[in-house]
Formats: C-alpha cells, sequence, structure tokens
C-alpha cells in the first residue's frame, strides 16, 4: 500500500509544520533554566512566578475585560446588522452593505487600527481602555455578523409568520422564536469575537492608551527585551484555555447532532 | 373498528341564497410585486362555515391571496372585508385568522404541548383554561400521548396534526390551509381529508384551503376557486366544475377530458331542436344538448370527459348519438378503471375509460383493434372560452 504511507507522511509533515513550534513553547515553558533555548530539566516554577508578575497579571486582566465586552457588544451589533442584511432584501444598495462587511475581514490589520487611531484623535477621545473596547468591537461584529448571516439564511420564515399568525407581536416573535432559534449560532459568534479580541495586538496596539495594556501588547512588548520562560508558561495558559473551548464546542455540536439523528430515527419508526 | 360517520351532511349553499351575507369579500383585488401581477382585479365572496379551496397551478396567486387574508401582504389595490369590516392594515398578530403553513411551521424548541398552547398565551389566557384547552385540541388531533414531545421527534402526519391543532386552538373566524397535506403520502393524505371535513362540520369554521391538487380540492370543498395567472377562472361547486366548466382551461385543469377545437356549423333554432349545438370538428361532426351564447361559425370547443365515451368493436344501432372510428393506440390499466387512447383516422387521438367490471371479458378490447367510440348528446361540452 504505498499510497497509504504516501498519506501517513504527508499527515504527518503537515502536523508537524502546524504543531511543532507549539510544542517547544509548551515544553520550554516546563524548563528550569531561566535561558530559554537551553534545557535545564522540569520545574513548574515559572507557573509560580508567572502569578507575582503584576505587570502580566494586569495584562491578563484588562485583555478578558476587553474580551467580553467587545464580543458582547459585537455580538449584539453583528447579529442585529445580519438581520437587517439577510430580512430587507430590496433596500437600494443592500449589495453594497453585504460586500462591506466582508471588507474589515480582509483589510489589514494596520489600516483598521490606524484609521481607528485616526479617528479617536479627530473626535479627541483620550485612548484607553474603552478605545481597545470600542476598536475591537468594530472588528469582532464584521465576524459575528457573517456568523449569524450563514444561520439566518436556513432558518424558516414561516416560524416567525406563524408566530406572527398566533398572536404573538413582532419584538416578542424575535425573542421567543427567532433568538433561541438562531441562538447557537449566536453563541458560536461570540466565542469567536472573544477569541479574536483575545490574541489581537495590531489593532489594540494603535488603540490603546496608558493603563490598558493588553497581554498581546505585553507580550509582544518583554519578547523585545528578550523571552523569558514566563511568557512561555502564560502562553500555554492561552493554548490550554482555547483548546478547551474548542474542545468543549465541537463535542457539543457532535451531541446535539447525535440525538437530532436519534429523534430522526424515532420520528421514522413512528412510534405510535 | 366501526366508526360513527355523525349524522348525514346536510345541504349547504348559502353562495344560492342572494340575501346571504358574505363572511369575507376580497373586493377588486390586485397585488403587485414589482412589475409581476400576482393577483389581478379579483373579486370573490366566501360564506360562514364554508370550505372553499383556492385551486391552480403554482404561481398562479392562490397563495398570495390567502396570504392577504392572513395579513402576511397587503393588497396594492382593494380591500378584503371581514364580516362586513375592512381589514385592510390590521397586522397579522391581531386578525381573527389563523394558518396551518405548508411546512407546519411548528417551534422545534418547543415541545407539542407548548406549540399548541403558544397562539393561547398570547392572548393572556388564565393557565387553567389553556391547559383544559391544550388537551382538548390534543384529544381532538389523538396526540394524547405525544404532549412532550419535540416536533423532530415526530412523523410527519403527527407533526401535520399538532399543526392543525395549533391553528385551531384559538378558535378563529377563518382557519387558512396553505398547502396542508402536501407532504403526507397518499394514503394518510385521503384519510386526513375526511378527518379535516369532518373537523370543519364538527367545529362549524370557515376553511380557506390552498392546493395544487385537484382531487384534495374536489374531495373536501363545499366550492373550489380554479385560479390562473392571478384570475378567477370559475367558481363553483366540485361537481359544477367537473361537470361545467367554463372554459379550456378549467376543463383541462380538472381530470380527464377529450378536447376537439372547431366551429359552431348549427345553432338549435336552425336545427329546430332549441338547445342543441352541431359543431365541426374539423370533419368530425358532433351534437351537443347544451344552451350556449355561440352562434353560427364561431370558434368554440367540444369537450368530453373519456368515462362519458362508450368503447365498442360494434357499429352503433342507435343513430342518435354521436360516434367515431379509430384504431386502439395504447392502453392504460389503473385496476379500477382502463384508459383507452383510440387514434382517429385523422390522427387525433380520442381518450375513453371503461370502469372494470368483471375480471374476465368475452372479447377483450386490445392494441390494434377498429373500435368505435359513442357519447350520448348530453355527455359533452361545447367551451367557449
Amino acid at each position: 500500500m504505498k499510497s497509504s504511507r504516501f498519506d501517513a507522511t504527508v499527515l504527518t509533515l503537515g502536523f508537524a509544520f502546524l504543531y511543532i513550534p507549539i510544542i517547544i513553547l509548551v515544553v520550554y515553558s516546563f524548563n528550569a533554566s531561566k535561558l530559554v533555548t537551553v534545557w535545564g530539566g522540569f520545574s513548574l516554577q515559572w507557573y509560580k512566578t508567572m502569578w507575582s508578575n503584576q505587570g502580566l497579571m494586569d495584562a491578563a486582566w484588562v485583555t478578558a475585560r476587553v474580551g467580553v465586552i467587545s464580543a458582547t457588544l459585537g455580538t449584539v451589533l453583528g447579529t442585529l446588522a445580519a438581520l437587517s442584511l439577510v430580512r430587507f432584501t430590496r433596500f437600494p444598495g443592500r449589495m453594497l452593505f453585504s460586500g462591506m462587511i466582508y471588507a474589515p475581514l480582509v483589510m489589514p490589520e494596520v489600516i483598521t487600527g490606524l484609521s481607528l487611531l485616526l479617528l479617536f484623535v479627530a473626535v479627541g477621545i483620550d485612548r484607553g481602555f474603552w478605545t481597545v473596547i470600542i476598536a475591537h468591537t468594530t472588528f469582532t461584529m464584521c465576524y459575528v455578523a457573517i456568523v449569524v448571516q450563514s444561520r439566518l439564511l436556513t432558518f424558516d420564515r414561516s416560524l416567525e409568520e406563524a408566530a406572527l399568525d398566533l398572536g404573538c407581536p413582532p419584538v416578542k416573535t424575535f425573542f421567543k422564536i427567532t433568538l433561541p432559534l438562531i441562538f447557537p449560532a449566536v453563541i458560536a459568534g461570540w466565542m469567536l469575537a472573544f477569541t479574536l479580541s483575545l490574541d489581537d495586538l495590531v489593532i489594540a496596539s494603535f488603540a490603546t492608551g496608558p493603563g490598558a495594556t493588553t497581554l498581546p501588547i505585553k507580550i509582544y512588548s518583554q519578547v523585545r527585551l528578550g523571552v523569558t520562560p514566563e511568557i512561555n508558561a502564560i502562553c500555554t495558559i492561552l493554548i490550554g484555555l482555547v483548546t478547551i473551548g474548542v474542545i468543549i464546542a465541537s463535542i457539543s455540536t457532535k451531541q446535539a447532532e447525535m440525538r437530532r439523528i436519534r429523534d430522526e430515527h424515532a420520528a421514522i419508526r413512528g412510534t405510535t | 373498528m366501526a366508526k360513527s360517520l355523525g349524522p348525514v351532511k346536510r345541504k349547504f349553499s348559502p353562495w344560492t341564497d342572494p340575501s346571504a351575507v358574505p363572511f369575507i369579500r376580497f373586493e377588486n383585488i390586485t397585488k403587485r410585486f414589482g412589475t409581476f401581477t400576482a393577483v389581478d382585479n379579483l373579486t370573490l365572496d366566501i360564506y360562514e362555515r364554508e370550505f372553499f379551496s383556492l385551486l391552480g397551478p403554482s404561481g398562479c396567486g392562490k397563495t398570495t391571496l390567502m396570504r392577504m387574508l392572513a395579513g402576511f401582504e397587503e393588497p396594492t389595490e382593494g380591500r378584503i372585508l371581514l364580516q362586513g369590516k375592512d381589514i385592510s392594515g390590521v397586522p397579522p398578530y391581531r386578525r381573527p385568522t389563523n394558518m396551518m403553513f405548508q411546512s407546519y411551521a411548528l417551534f422545534p424548541h418547543m415541545t407539542v404541548e407548548k406549540n399548541i398552547a403558544f397562539g393561547l398565551e398570547q392572548d393572556n389566557l388564565p393557565k387553567g383554561e389553556i391547559a383544559t384547552r391544550v388537551e382538548e385540541m390534543l384529544k381532538l388531533v389523538k396526540l394524547e400521548q405525544f404532549a412532550k414531545r419535540k416536533p423532530n421527534q415526530l412523523s410527519g402526519g403527527q407533526r401535520q396534526r399538532v399543526a392543525l391543532a395549533r391553528s385551531l386552538a384559538k378558535r378563529p373566524k377563518v382557519l387558512l390551509l396553505d398547502e396542508p397535506l402536501g407532504a403526507l403520502d397518499k394514503k394518510l393524505r385521503e384519510e386526513t381529508q375526511f378527518e379535516l371535513m369532518d373537523l370543519q362540520t364538527k367545529l362549524g369554521l370557515t376553511f380557506l384551503i390552498v392546493t395544487h391538487d385537484q382531487e384534495e380540492a374536489m374531495t373536501v370543498s363545499d366550492r373550489i376557486a380554479v385560479m390562473d395567472k392571478g384570475l378567477i377562472m370559475q367558481v363553483a361547486t366540485p361537481a359544477e366544475i367537473y361537470e361545467a366548466p367554463n372554459s379550456r382551461y378549467v376543463a383541462d385543469f380538472i381530470g380527464d377530458i377529450n378536447i376537439l377545437e372547431g366551429t359552431v356549423a348549427e345553432t338549435g333554432s336552425a336545427l329546430g331542436a332549441p338547445g342543441t349545438v352541431r359543431i365541426d370538428c374539423d370533419g368530425i361532426a358532433v351534437s351537443v344538448e347544451q344552451e350556449c351564447q355561440a352562434v353560427k361559425a364561431d370558434k368554440v370547443a367540444f369537450a368530453v370527459r373519456p368515462e362519458k365515451v362508450r368503447i365498442s368493436p360494434d357499429q352503433p344501432s342507435n343513430t342518435s348519438v354521436n360516434a367515431v372510428y379509430g384504431e386502439v393506440w395504447d392502453i392504460g390499466y389503473l385496476g379500477d378503471f382502463s384508459v383507452f387512447l383510440v387514434k382517429l383516422a385523422d390522427g387525433r387521438v380520442v381518450r375513453a375509460a371503461q370502469a372494470n367490471v368483471s375480471r374476465l371479458v368475452d372479447r377483450p378490447i386490445t392494441f390494434g383493434d377498429m373500435v368505435w367510440l359513442t357519447w350520448p348528446l348530453d355527455a359533452g361540452l361545447v367551451l367557449t372560452r
């Protein structure tokens, strides 16, 4: 079986290419030596000293708050944008608008960051915590809009019509019917927005000001002074968090899928 | 299990009573989507307790008409009166109509019980009353043991019944049914048709059903409106639509029919037999007993249903019937009926249907046989439109 050996080789090389840098980072976070490139035995000391590094911890806290607030705002705005783009199919310039929602995705982050910086300066807002949030909300809402939009495209409008027909006013219909049904997509959008906010360096560094240093900015500035094993440790924790998140998300979608299949089988059997 | 069929259906024909007030009135309704006219200056009356069908091919405007009554679309021109009141501008959630959707539109995140209760909860009825009504509805559609199931745990037929229960729970003045049985298989569909008729009589509601299935419309309705391209072609009872279609379109749309184009050769008065028309269909002369407005040389069509055409190998002795001669070209065996396609000398094909009353026939008619097709004077129709 020549071809299967070829497949295995390609697969191994591909995964190696993707994951070896990360594995090195994780391994060296358990390094006893202070020198990042020299293995000095296993140790958890950097995980301990990391906690007492006040600068790093502050940055982590800022990042978490920015992530939660901007992801939430981005999700609300992105969901509304998706709704109007999918629902109002006949307003002038709709094509332009729906195309424009994709623009920030392909726009170089430097340009997004710079234009936001110019805006903040022009309007005269002091840069800091809230400007980072505004910046992150701006770019994450596009991602949310796209995730929610794709769900809404397959949404059966007659469900909403049925609710209206049964006497439920439009706004209530949104909260009782539409939102519960698109909620998985909204949550997925929120997770995406949160992750994007968590690891954004470029836009945050343009929008930030004193007292609002996010973790990526902190890490980047520390790396310039030399990589410390502490950085490796906190990065390992970040990787761990993201991995757990992805695993939970995929398990829950898998379970939902299996439940759906089971239900369908039960329905086919008739079970009268 | 013996099933009580209830009282014999009463004769019901308020549309023949000039003093009857229509329950629903579509008055000069036009609906345009951009440049497309879905419904074209249409006027239609529907009476209380009527089971009324809108029948037509897809795109004929029947669904648009129903959606305007439900309030999902506003007419471009004209108005809709419900019990004499103009309901234009009333949003769907304030209209006393309920709809059963083609896709059923059951809320997938709610149980059967919750689905049925949804409409009642919007009216802020007391909890106890909602529970009683839901139970009543579940019993009506025989789904008591499925109350706690989610819609995706039900079969197609069960979902259809939940949708019906949900739309009936609010006791609407008018129940709108959009292709309600389209997703069911034939056997279940026929069963459900009779259940629907039964329910409608029992509850005394007005039903408006949209369908493209003529058999369904014929079975359930008191009256049918046959639609085409936004216009109503004919409004009549199923029997009238079938036996006396007013146009080639309706004749062709409902059931199977032979249509021969021709011209009026002689009308009754000239023949000395008032009420009779003689038509020349490109060499075939047919006579029809029918009062009609056509005069000599008018272009008309002659139509006759296949089951009214008798097929026989022998030449008819009775000269007062219409007869044509041809070759059996194809036979369709349908079980209860056999359809014979007979090719005339000039290549035209006339169909004759014969009930298979006995299992064995002495002289079965088969492919290539030369046969006579006959039908009495009152079997055919003259179509002027």
